[in-house]
């Protein structure tokens, strides 16, 4: 207790005033940034979960959730997101200290376990436009493509995005501004999985209950 | 002293600059993120299966469990704090919940209302809006 109590004094001791620190550093600067546009890309998510909930009984006569979800595929999808997400995590540890391999390694993981997610997905959707559930059927068709579909066109983005990282990482190296890159990049990882993580218990688990 | 340390990057561990976060501290993080996530995933899945739990409860207990991992996701892999150093990634995130919220409440209980107070009976059931 004590210990820590010091510990907490020296750190409070080292700091500049802050009318005197000056502007803090480009890496805080841009992963401020970063985190204020997810925090509006999260807001444009809710409009649309507010329509899925709004929409979600306006099946207009057509398949209805729990005629359509399958409950395992979610699973497997939630299971394939949340470990990118974990490698994710490790490959930025491996970015803050510079050890390439890891990096690389960590990559490719991530892209494997997004690019699995996004298969599963698609063919998802694909089964359900087979059996005549497209977006047109209904407005809780409608509304469901549109909030998964965006999910899922962000982890689309976010493949590319990590394929461009890689390619920048090694014709570039370890510069300051792929490092911030490299950072933003996991920011984004980490966002999309707490949006999944809304989208399979609103849609997958609570809209197929009795 | 070319590093003040007043604030930190969302994902940046607080405290510690970036360049001298040790690894495998971090690794222990995440770990411990991932573990309590499967738990929290692990348990929605049961919760909406079983007969065990009163039903008309069962989507109280889901959304206690999803707000409960988004809030494991935002402090182990994101490493949201409540630390001074963190106030400001704090304070946006505070205001976009406040937003997420309005959004959400609002347009479910104006939507609500307008089914309730609006929709003549049987002429328009075959949407079957709501109820």
């Amino acid at each position: 207790m004590n210990i820590a109590v010091e510990v907490d004094a020296v750190h409070q001791g080292e700091l500049t005033n802050i009318s005197e620190a000056g502007p803090a550093s480009k890496r805080i600067v841009a992963g401020f940034g970063f985190w204020i546009f997810l925090l509006s890309d999260i807001v444009m998510f809710s409009a649309l979960f507010a329509t899925y909930a709004v929409l979600v009984k306006a099946t207009a006569g057509g398949p209805t959730a729990a005629q359509l979800f399958d409950q395992h595929n979610a699973a497997m999808e939630t299971a394939f997101l949340l470990l990118s997400s974990y490698t994710c995590g490790l490959m930025s540890l491996a970015v803050n200290s510079r050890y390439r391999l890891g990096i690389f390694f960590g990559a490719v993981v991530t892209f494997l376990l997004g690019a699995a997610f996004l298969n599963l997905e698609l063919r998802e959707f694909q089964g359900m436009i087979a059996v005549g559930a497209a977006p047109q059927r209904s407005a809780f068709l409608s509304a469901f493509f549109t909030l998964v579909g965006c999910h899922g066109l962000h982890v689309a983005v976010g493949l590319a995005w990590l394929v461009l990282m890689m390619v920048q990482l090694s014709l570039r190296g370890f510069q300051d501004k792929v490092v911030r890159r490299l950072h933003c990049f996991s920011l984004f990882w980490h966002a999309l999985d707490i949006i999944w993580v809304l989208i399979f218990t609103i849609v997958y688990l609570m809209g197929v209950l009795p | 002293m070319s590093e003040t340390r007043w604030d930190v990057a969302p994902g940046d561990r607080p405290s510690i600059p970036a360049s001298e976060q040790g690894a495998s501290a971090g690794v222990l993080v995440y770990t411990i993120g991932l573990l309590l996530a499967v738990i929290l995933t692990i348990t929605s899945f049961w919760v909406a299966n079983t007969s065990a739990i009163w039903a008309p409860g069962v989507p109280a207990g889901l959304a206690v469990l999803a707000i409960a991992q988004m809030g494991v996701h935002l402090v182990f892999f994101l490493h949201i704090t409540t630390g001074p150093d963190s106030t400001n990634n704090v304070l946006a995130l505070a205001f976009g919940v406040l937003i997420v919220f309005l959004v959400l409440a609002g347009s479910l209980v104006i939507m609500a209302n307008l089914n309730e107070n609006l929709m003549p009976p049987g002429e328009m059931m075959n949407l079957k809006m709501q109820r």
